[in-house]
């Protein structure tokens, strides 16, 4: 099955340059920790927000990257955790760390259905049947006013006191960005993770193997659901609000972006994403209202130019020459 | 029979309206290197397909070692024992050989489903993919990704990997397809230095190398049984020599 997406990345270098890299990941992380000093508040608000959608991005390069099916539903997974979490905190007055449990449950169980539905599908049907699943969820947001709030959402109750502050806020989501990805790293370069990579390459071959397919591609699916919740809980406490156009299409999609912008099958290419289509979206919305056309262009130009996302590119770039030197 | 590992009892496969193999039996004992020969479209690979279960036969019964595995998915049946190659080559190109042969180990133990363990491969399982890439003549080449061989290379992973997991049953389907003479000479020595125990099953072209390799042959033609015998029995004999070359006629 042809996966277009994914391009021939050049292996990560195993023995080499290991050191080299958790130098740079320290630089990273240095970076991140330092970047309050230097942004004033609202701006420091933008890179909680990148945060929140990189972890949203991984959770999608996890299927669109490593198992080779590019989702288009995710932005309902996603929003359907942050609804959990909103309608559990306002409108039930639950605790905010039960409801953040209860939101990432519910985008795991719709994963789960959502898998279930999809698996049997690949390359375009499991897009469009991806697409599909989250536009009914979208549908059932908007109609069922009594729970969702229709079209007027629901607004939070406020972040926790300790959490008002943009700067501790930035904070407390670094705090769950570190581990979160450390994680999906871990999960990624895993046994099962090789098991995903080898289904992406050739379903048939694994079968014969003694793989269960569908099986794999369900825990895979499932996996990626629960960090979309993750990322949706994170949300919540972001937002503070929370109306259909959250698990909308055009979530799902801007998302995909981020993924594909930043090189499916990186995984850290998610930060890079999330960070290049947010900051344009915010630099766009000053010129002009028409994002969605900003979005669309950025996309078609993205897959004609560098369908390997920006960091697939420097990989591709710095192999050649180490190849060359 | 205690002594059968593969019984096909009538088997059948339909596409539509085309028989593709029709009504096949036969019984293949343990250890036994069997060919399966017949021009192009005999039903060959098909039956390959239905003795591994990638399609399930529309009639007849497939059995392996007493098991009836007629309905079986393909991963029930590669844990039973059979393991197969591909007729087109059939790896992960943007892996690396090791990485194609780590797949090819836990796919018949619990560690495929390590969420978040390390990659590395246990003293054990790293001695029986020394052994296999050893056998298959590729040692020196495990950090090499599969899409950087050469077919050769490729075809002779193919057979690694499905040595890896000590299987009980090899189908290899046109193990030398493709290749050149030398590579070919390579490709049989291999199978050659295979386990005596193992029962394998080979589909090939290549009558020479064939008839070298295999102690019985089965002939199929248009999906039908046409004849089985000795390799010296199968060189010399008139139906099989009818459907490779024509039929004779007399006084032509």
């Amino acid at each position: 099955m042809s996966t277009p997406l994914v391009s021939a990345l050049p292996p990560v270098d195993r023995a080499a340059p290991t050191k080299r890299v958790l130098v740079w990941l320290c630089i990273v992380l240095a970076a991140l920790l330092a970047l309050p000093l230097l942004l004033p508040g609202y701006q420091i608000s933008i890179a909680t927000q990148i945060l929140i959608f990189s972890i949203l991005a991984m959770s999608i390069d996890i299927l669109a990257g490593f198992v080779g099916r590019t989702p288009l539903g995710h932005g309902a997974i996603f929003g359907v955790s942050t609804y959990v979490v909103i309608y559990w905190t306002a409108s039930l007055g639950g605790s905010l760390w039960v409801g953040m449990g209860l939101g990432i449950l519910a985008a795991t169980l719709l994963a789960a259905v959502f898998a279930l539905l999809a698996i049997r599908t690949s390359g375009v049907y499991f897009l469009l049947l991806t697409l599909a699943l989250g536009m009914i969820v979208w549908g059932v947001c908007l109609r069922s006013t009594g729970i969702t709030g229709g079209e007027n959402g629901l607004r939070g109750i406020g972040r926790p006191g300790f959490l008002v502050d943009h700067v501790h806020f930035y904070y407390a989501i670094l705090l769950v960005t570190v581990p979160v990805t450390w994680i999906i790293w871990r999960f990624v370069h895993s046994p099962f993770g090789l098991t995903m990579r080898g289904i992406r390459e050739s379903e048939s071959r694994m079968r014969s193997l003694g793989y269960n397919v569908p099986l794999h591609l369900f825990l895979a699916f499932v996996a990626s659901g629960f960090v979309a919740g993750i990322a949706g809980a994170l949300y919540a406490v972001f937002n503070d609000f929370v109306s259909p156009s959250t698990v909308q299409l055009s979530q799902s999609v801007s998302a995909l972006l981020m993924a594909i912008t930043g090189g499916v099958g990186t995984l850290f290419g998610a930060f890079v994403g999330a960070t290049a289509i947010i900051l344009l979206e915010n630099v766009v919305s000053v010129f002009t209202a028409r994002w969605p056309s900003v979005l669309g262009l950025t996309f078609v130009l993205i897959m004609i130019f560098a369908p390997e996302g920006i960091v697939g590119r420097a990989r591709i770039l710095l192999a050649k020459r180490r190849r060359r030197s | 029979m205690p002594d059968s590992i593969l019984t096909l009892d009538g088997v059948g496969v339909r596409f539509g309206g085309l028989k593709a193999v029709d009504d096949v039996s036969l019984c293949v004992k343990r250890g036994e290197r069997r060919a399966i020969i017949g021009p192009n479209g005999a039903g060959k690979t098909t039956l390959f397909n239905a003795i591994s279960g990638v399609i399930r036969p529309t009639s007849g019964r497939v059995t392996f070692e007493g098991r009836d595995v007629t309905s079986a998915p393909p991963h029930r049946r590669a844990a039973a024992g059979i393991s197969r190659t591909f007729q087109i080559t059939n790896l992960f190109p943007s892996l690396t050989v090791r990485e194609n042969m780590e797949l090819a180990i836990w796919g018949l133990v619990a560690r495929k489903f390590s969420f978040f363990g390390s990659r590395k491969l246990t003293a054990g399982e790293d001695a029986r993919a020394k052994r296999a890439l050893e056998l298959a003549r590729l040692g020196a080449r495990a950090d090499v990704l599969v899409s950087a061989l050469s077919y050769g290379e490729q075809r002779q992973l193919e057979l690694a990997m499905t040595l890896a997991t000590s299987p009980k049953m090899l189908l290899l389907d046109e193990p030398a397809a493709g290749l050149s003479p030398s590579e070919r000479i390579i490709v049989a020595d291999v199978i050659r230095a295979l386990p005596t125990d193992l029962t394998i099953i080979l589909i090939e072209h290549d009558m020479d190398l064939v008839l070298s390799l295999v102690d019985w042959v089965t002939c199929l033609s248009n999906g039908r049984f046409l004849a089985e015998g000795a390799p010296a029995e199968i060189r010399t004999n008139a139906d099989i020599q009818d459907v490779y070359l024509g039929r004779a006629r007399p006084h032509a």
